[in-house]
């Protein structure tokens, strides 16, 4: 029995429709990831789920038991909202306390419980601050004490990184994560951020205007995105049109540049597809001259012109003018040292690093 | 075709959410608000109206503006409203200026003057102003001293309206981009710094319109007949003239209201519709 | 020249400002003193006397019309019918019929202050929270605007049309069998006062609560409600405490406000009512016998005695918030 289960719930905002029948488990212990542009109904769904609003259709359970009807204040969730939220008049511990103190835990417990709880996130010395007194970050690892000091059925998290500085963001994102399971409670985070949604979740739900794209667990996500939304959503992905010429063999655009593909599909030749390619299965050599990349050319590679090239750390984005078109790829940026614009290189695409869908 | 696409990265919205039915008590609340401000205009817009028995029409209203001593007393005051305008603009702008730009450490002490005059009643200003003859003794027979005392009545809004006007701009900024172009201090009080104020500085002028033709006590204590106080004359031998002078009364703070709201609306700026002190 | 206050300990980003502590009785959000602001100033000694000179002028015309007068009361006050020192007339306001209208003055501001307050609250809470169409808002403030400066004599009329003895409201009761003047109401006396000032004093209480309503975050209540709270338990440990500072400040100025009222008791009730400002005015005009002048000073004094504690209380009151306020 899944620990949290929606089962076709749907949601309006007058015309603007919000879900259209989203259904979706989440087993004990679990973290997944509701993950899509804004817009997409994923921060509906987590208030649907927080009670704060209710569905037009559909119904939540929570254990097996249906609790679609019961209000935000019954539900045992515990909410960590982008930013703000802890209470401006009370202190740290105060904050933690307060969902103990409504359920009229006595004192001592209560406050010993909030004290474990910040000592838990890294606050235990900051517990007599006032929000106005703490950071960015130090406010939202009180929200999530604050949210965890109920002991929640399910934790709900509500992009709970997206207004801290970049630096914060991917050290709490960890502690997060690793509380999370040393805890083992069951949670839900909302992010637009597909890096994040990646590397917190044990499986990520891709939503686009309303409709569940695809779950599953990060790897597949970024390897076997299931629809063009999800390939081009997760990650930056190369996107070219063809015909499949044989069971490992496209034909390109309207020249019908010849590519070697993955097998393993199960689509007939003759029928066009999108040929998916992550920038980083894409190698790239400099060629000294043309001669050059047309004798690499024989050998089966394709010839192409550095366009643009953006310094990403380790490694250098470029924007190539290839045979097959524009491409996008990554290459360690110790060999991108020598590029420039107009740079000639020859370049292969990793076979095991394509993937097909249907075109249409 | 080839075609590269890159993930987007916006902010999660949370737009359209709120589009639920008011709530029953906002409702009802602001229905009863609606009431109370609108039982006693029409009650009074019925009197001034009435004619005879069952009989209306604009009988009251134009032996109201058949007298002379409306127009006086109006004109009285919509002067003094004028005089007043100008003092606070000319007194109050270079000053909030230079606070801003020189000594923004002053700012909380001028928070403090400008809530003086609350604490201050203006009843009590009247009594302490033989204190005000013996620097001036002029002004004790000149209808100045009521502008010059206005002023005082109007300091709060207008600092504040001015406060805030300041504080939305980069004072400091402007500043030195005019003073960088050659720009002297004036010319940059009067062609940088007062354009991007005017909304403030109109705000808090249409306010200083609704204090000055409905101020009673200091014109009435200090003997000069202006608006207000001929309405109270007019309320004690002509009910029904009364009556229409109320509403006049009223279509007059609607002008400077309005005032407000529209040029708080053409302009950009905030809501700037505050309270003046004509109790 | 700015030099910005330093930071309690790290830097608290994120803490936007927003208007949670509702309006420092009439001025805005008082900025951060500047704490290095002194060091700066001796160091730029002679600028610094320049400086000044700018401001000469308006702190010339308030000293000159705002200080001398107050100043004048105050020492008339302590002055005997000879101009020696006094306190024949700030004694006489302890007893009688002065005592009495400053008792009547202050039944009458608290009591406008806390109706019309509460419910100006609840139209603005309303306004704010309750979902209303979006054209709701400026509409309201612009007719708040209206209704808090349509006062004093035009009021007074406006009230007498209303619910005199020959009032249309009067009269509507009356068809209705209901006789209020049977029963003791009149326009004139306390209650019908006290129903005049709440037309000004609730959309004043509208205007200057709104920004602190506004400051109170959806993410709050919620926040409570996810943590089990219930509405009462919400507003009792969360909304309440939030408002309160703003909510203090708004009612002292609501006090103040009918307490210096004039204009409209005097037109309303001509005398019928017992007030300081009224008794202060009949002094002024000669219309009352008193013992020397110097009373109508003492009078005044007693007034700006009585606004000034209501300040102070507050000023301490949200002192006692401010370590939360941002």
């Amino acid at each position: 029995m899944a620990a949290l289960e929606l089962r076709g719930v749907r949601k309006q905002f007058g015309e603007v429709v919000a879900l259209r029948g989203l259904s979706l488990e989440v087993a004990s212990g679990e973290l997944v990831s509701l993950l899509g542009p804004s817009g997409c109904g994923k921060t509906t769904a987590l208030r649907i789920i927080a009670g704060f609003e209710h569905p037009d259709g559909g119904e939540l359970l929570v254990e097996g038991r249906d609790v679609t009807r019961i209000p935000a204040n019954r539900r045992n969730m515990g909410m960590v909202f982008q930013a703000y939220s802890l209470f401006p008049n009370m202190t740290a511990r105060e904050n933690v306390e307060f969902g103990l103190k409504v359920r009229g835990q006595d004192r001592a417990r209560r406050q010993r419980r909030a004290d474990e709880l910040l000592e838990l996130v890294g606050l235990g010395g900051r517990a007599g601050r006032y929000p106005n007194e703490l950071s960015g970050g130090q406010q939202q690892r009180v929200a999530l004490a604050r949210a965890l000091a109920i002991e929640p059925a399910v934790l709900l998290l509500d992009e709970p990184l997206s207004a801290l500085d970049a630096k914060v963001r991917l050290q709490l994102r960890q502690e997060i994560r690793d509380l999370q399971k040393r805890l083992g409670t069951t949670t839900v985070y909302v992010t637009h951020d597909q890096e994040e949604a990646l590397s917190i979740s044990d499986r990520v739900a891709v939503m686009s205007e309303g409709v569940l794209e695809q779950v599953g667990r990060p790897a597949e996500i970024y390897r076997d995105p299931r629809t063009p939304f999800v390939a081009e959503f997760v990650g930056t992905m190369n996107r070219l049109e063809g015909k499949l010429a044989g069971p490992t063999s496209v034909l390109v655009g309207e020249a019908g540049v010849p590519l070697t593909v993955q097998a393993g599909h199960e689509r007939a030749p003759g029928e066009a597809v999108l040929v998916l390619i992550r920038p980083e299965s894409i190698a790239v050599e400099e060629a000294a001259s043309a001669a050059e990349v047309d004798s690499a050319r024989a050998r089966g590679s394709l010839g192409g012109r550095v366009l643009a090239f953006t310094f990403l750390g380790p490694v250098t984005r470029l924007v190539l003018d290839t045979d097959l078109g524009p491409l996008v790829a990554d290459v360690p940026s110790i060999q991108a040292l020598t590029y420039a614009s107009g740079t000639l290189v020859s370049l292969r695409v990793d076979p095991a690093g394509t993937h097909l869908l249907g075109a249409g | 075709m080839a075609a590269v696409s890159v993930a987007a990265t916006a902010p999660s919205a949370r737009g359209a959410r709120s589009r639920r039915r008011p709530s029953v008590w906002a409702v009802f609340w602001l229905v009863l608000g609606a009431l109370y401000f609108l039982v006693p205009l029409y009650s009074v817009a019925q009197f001034s109206l009435e004619v005879g028995p069952g009989r209306y029409g604009f009988h009251w209203y134009a032996q109201i503006f058949a007298d002379p001593q409306f127009s006086s007393s109006f004109l009285l005051s919509l002067r003094l409203a004028l005089e007043t305008m100008a003092i606070s603009m000319v007194l109050m702008v270079p000053t909030v200026y230079w606070v801003h730009l020189k000594i923004p450490r002053l700012r909380p002490t001028m928070d403090m003057i400008a809530i003086l005059p609350f604490v201050v009643p203006p009843v009590a200003l009247v009594v302490g102003l033989s204190g005000v003859f013996d620097v001036f003794p002029a002004l004790l027979s000149s209808s100045q001293i009521l502008a010059l005392m206005y002023v005082i009545l109007a300091l709060p809004f207008t600092y504040r309206s001015l406060d805030a006007g300041m504080r939305a701009i980069d004072v400091k900024t402007l500043t030195e981009a005019a003073q960088s172009v050659g720009s002297s201090w004036w010319r940059t009080l009067l062609f940088v710094i007062v354009p991007n104020v005017r909304s403030a500085m109109l705000g808090a002028m249409f306010l200083t319109l609704a204090i000055v033709m409905g101020e009673y006590t200091i014109s009435s204590l200090l003997l000069y007949n202006t608006f207000a106080v001929y309405i109270y004359y007019i309320g004690n031998t002509e009910a029904y003239q009364a009556a229409a002078l109320a509403i006049i009364s009223f279509l007059l703070t609607w002008v400077a209201m309005g005032g407000i709201f529209l040029v708080s609306r053409f302009t950009g700026g905030r809501q700037q519709v505050q309270i003046g002190a004509t109790r | 020249m700015r030099s910005r206050a330093p930071a309690p300990s790290e830097p608290a980003q994120g803490t936007e400002p927003d208007a949670t502590r509702g309006p420092a009785l009439v001025a805005g959000p008082e900025p951060p003193r500047p704490r290095g602001a002194g060091r700066g100033a001796r160091r730029k000694g002679r600028a610094s006397a320049w400086r000044w000179l700018g401001v000469l002028p308006f702190f010339a015309y308030t000293t000159l019309f705002l200080l001398v007068p107050t100043i004048e009361l105050i020492v008339k006050s302590f002055e005997g019918p000879k101009g020696s020192f006094s306190t024949a007339n700030v004694s006489r306001l302890f007893s009688g019929e002065y005592l009495s209208a400053y008792a009547t003055s202050v039944e009458l501001s608290a009591i406008t202050a806390a109706a019309g307050g509460l419910f100006g609250l609840f139209i603005a809470y309303g306004a704010v929270h309750g979902r209303l169409p979006a054209f709701i808002r400026p509409l309201l403030s612009t007719f708040s605007g209206v209704a808090a400066n349509f006062a004093g004599i035009p009021l007074a009329f406006a009230f007498i049309a209303t619910l005199g003895p020959t009032g249309v409201v009067t009269s509507l009761l009356n068809r209705a069998g209901l006789h209020i003047y049977n029963h003791g109401f009149t326009i004139f006396g306390m209650a019908g006062l006290s129903l005049t000032y709440i037309y000004f004093q609730f959309p004043l209480m509208i205007l200057i609560i709104s920004p602190t309503l506004e400051g109170l975050r959806a993410e709050w209540r919620e926040a409570a409600q996810n943590l089990g709270a219930t509405p009462a338990q919400y507003w009792r440990h969360v909304g309440l405490p939030l408002i309160l500072p703003g909510l203090l400040g708004s009612t002292v100025l609501l006090f103040g406000n009918a307490f210096s009222a004039y204009a409209t008791p005097y037109a309303l009730t001509a005398g019928y009512i017992n007030l300081v400002p009224v008794q202060i005015g009949a002094i002024l005009q000669g219309n009352v016998t008193v013992p020397n002048p110097q009373l109508g000073d003492a009078l005044a004094f007693g007034m700006i005695v009585i606004i000034a504690v209501a300040v102070t209380l507050y000023v301490l009151l949200q002192r006692r918030a401010a370590r939360w306020l941002p």
